[in-house]
């Protein structure tokens, strides 16, 4: 889990260096992250962590925190276990 | 016969003054509304003295802001669309290229627009409008009214760092709407749901029919964009039978498996361009949607929007790739080879009342690609070429080869690769830089060197660049690779990039 938050944290770290993505829990509702930003981060988690996000779990409480986004890529990959 | 497009608006406010035109997801305004609201805007512009000049329209995205664009055209002007999302330079560029006498803003955008470089009046449109309109007034701007006159000028990437801006004019709009109309077979229940930004001539394809049919367009949330379930309930809640949007924001949809939750209930009428439709994810939107139509439009900003269609009726190989098609009535593409001559493959180069009037106070860029037929020495004939590599294939149909430059289409925007390296070498620690982008996961990438870490160097590209041309990765370099000929190696850049990432970022 610290592995893959560190991991989210690099990507979301190239996209926006001025933000700091570990206490910000609003990202989408204080727009951090824009559509451009959603779609890279999902193609992004799909190559690093091999994890498909369907359309369904794209919704704003799932990318408003890093944690948020962890718990998601989480319960996916366990899904596929 | 026509020669200004409010005839369109002057026509229907009689038929169905009542009927809602243009609308977000909290108001909508009439087709009364509009005309009033912009005859008033008309007649205010007109009493400030300005008359056959660029006026900015510095609103956010809102049905208000179409409303302003036809207030401009009311007094004889044209309309330049700007907008929050550009970044100050770019602003600062437009400004200075068509040098307006007026800026219209409105609440959002009064604070920001006081801090331009900018000696002319800013005007609020919630006060404009509460002009009473002068009918006279009106009525002698329009009887003066050439369909030459130009109606915009819209902004678009220049490959030294300076944006473009292409002027059209009433005759290549009016020309453009009745031919779009026709191949997408728009009518009064017509109700789009507009996706693209309103500064850019993508809106075109609504905003005016609209006015010729009586039909409606509701402008989607931005955000939604972000939120695929919720996109595809907005369409079914307001009905939304009409769609022309870029391809990525089709394939946000379809990528994630958003028809297995819910689909789109009332499309009848998909139109797409200004990208490649990966044909796995178009199988999905047609398998989903069988009875819709779908077509490829094509064309450049030069070209007035689109000046190519495609319907996709015959099955397409996995391998293929959605033609371009053919052009529309009155509207040629020659295809020339480097002599100039009429070739099986070469430059596509549009001919006919859709080539737009050049590159607003720029002669130079415009004579470089607004020429001269060169097929046709009897008398002056103006071609746009579009720096576009194209070929008939075994159906006959006209299909896209290659780029002649760096020019690229990223998530529905052309960009060119060197005004993002413009922008990043007036960077001071910046020695030498070089953008490639790579296609199969659609990344711009940004190599550098320099004395600068790559999170500076983001950092203060965000001021300079517009949201949609920042690169997706930077990476410094110690070393610049070269080619023999002393370019820029930037294959070598490509197949290094393609490497390191298949072996994940952490190793790098």
């Amino acid at each position: 889990m610290e592995d893959l938050k560190r991991k989210l944290l690099e990507i979301l770290g190239e996209m926006h260096p001025d933000v700091d993505f570990e206490s910000c829990s609003a990202l989408v509702d204080q727009k951090v992250l824009d559509s451009f930003d959603i779609v890279t981060l999902i193609s992004e988690i799909n190559d690093e962590f091999d994890v498909v996000i369907s359309a369904d779990k794209i919704i704003p409480e799932n990318f408003n925190s890093v944690d948020a986004l962890c718990r998601m890529i989480f319960r996916i990959m366990e899904e596929n276990e | 016969m026509e020669n200004n497009v409010l005839s369109y608006l002057d026509a229907i406010v009689k038929k169905v003054p009542n009927k809602t035109a243009y609308a977000n997801e909290k108001e909508g305004y009439t087709f009364l509304q509009v005309y009033e609201q912009s005859r008033s805007i008309g007649t205010l512009i007109h009493k400030k003295k300005i008359y056959k000049k660029p006026v900015v329209v510095f609103m956010e995205k809102h049905p208000k802001t179409i409303i302003a664009f036809l207030g401009v055209i009311a007094a004889g002007c044209f309309y330049v669309p700007i907008d929050d999302e550009m970044p100050k330079s770019r602003i600062d560029r437009i400004l200075n290229n068509c040098k307006p006498d007026l800026i219209i803003c409105d609440e959002s955008t009064k604070e920001k627009a006081k801090k331009l470089p900018f000696q002319g009046e800013i005007c609020l449109y919630d006060e404009m409008i509460k002009t009473k309109e002068d009918a006279d007034v009106l009525r002698w701007i329009r009887q003066k009214a050439l369909d030459t006159d130009p109606i915009y000028i819209v902004f678009t990437s220049g490959s030294t760092g300076v944006p473009k801006g292409v002027a059209a004019c009433h005759r290549s709009v009016i020309d453009y709407i009745e031919q779009l109309s026709e191949v997408l077979q728009f009518q009064e229940d017509t109700v789009f749901a507009n996706q693209t930004p309103l500064y850019f001539d993508a809106c075109l394809k609504e905003i005016y029919p609209v006015l010729k049919f009586g039909a409606a367009m509701y402008l989607v949330p931005k955000n939604l964009f972000l939120f695929p379930v919720k996109l595809v309930e907005f369409l079914n809640e307001y009905k939304i039978n009409t769609i022309c949007w870029v391809v990525s924001a089709l394939t946000m949809l379809s990528a994630f498996g958003t028809f297995q939750i819910v689909k789109p209930k009332y499309l009848r009428t998909v139109a797409f361009g200004s990208e490649v439709f990966p044909i796995k994810q178009f199988r999905i939107w047609r398998e989903t949607l069988p009875e819709v139509s779908f077509t490829n439009l094509y064309g450049p900003t030069e070209g007035t929007g689109m000046c190519c269609y495609y319907h996709v009726e015959r099955p397409l190989e996995e391998n293929e790739a959605i033609p371009i098609g053919r052009p529309f009535q009155n509207t040629e593409i020659l295809l020339l080879d480097r002599e100039n001559k009429p070739s099986e493959e070469g430059e596509i180069c549009i001919r006919g009342t859709s080539v737009t009037l050049g590159y607003y106070n720029d002669p130079e860029k415009t004579a470089e690609v607004f020429v001269q037929n060169p097929l046709n020495t009897a008398y002056p004939e103006i071609i746009y070429r579009t720096g576009d590599i194209g070929r008939y294939n075994d159906y006959g149909e006209l299909v896209f080869v290659s780029r002649k430059d760096n020019q690229i289409k990223h998530m529905g925007h052309r960009i060119e690769l060197g005004e993002i390296e413009a922008n990043v070498s007036q960077i001071a620690e910046i020695k030498l830089c070089a953008c490639i982008y790579e296609e199969e996961k659609g990344k711009i990438v940004l190599y550098y060197v320099g004395e600068i870490a790559e999170k500076d160097v983001i950092l203060q590209l965000k001021y300079k660049l517009p949201r949609y041309m920042m690169p997706n990765h930077v990476m410094q370099l110690e070393e610049m690779p070269f080619t023999a000929n002393g370019k820029m190696d930037r294959v070598l850049l490509k197949n290094k990039y393609k490497g390191e990432k298949k072996y994940g970022r952490s190793e790098t």
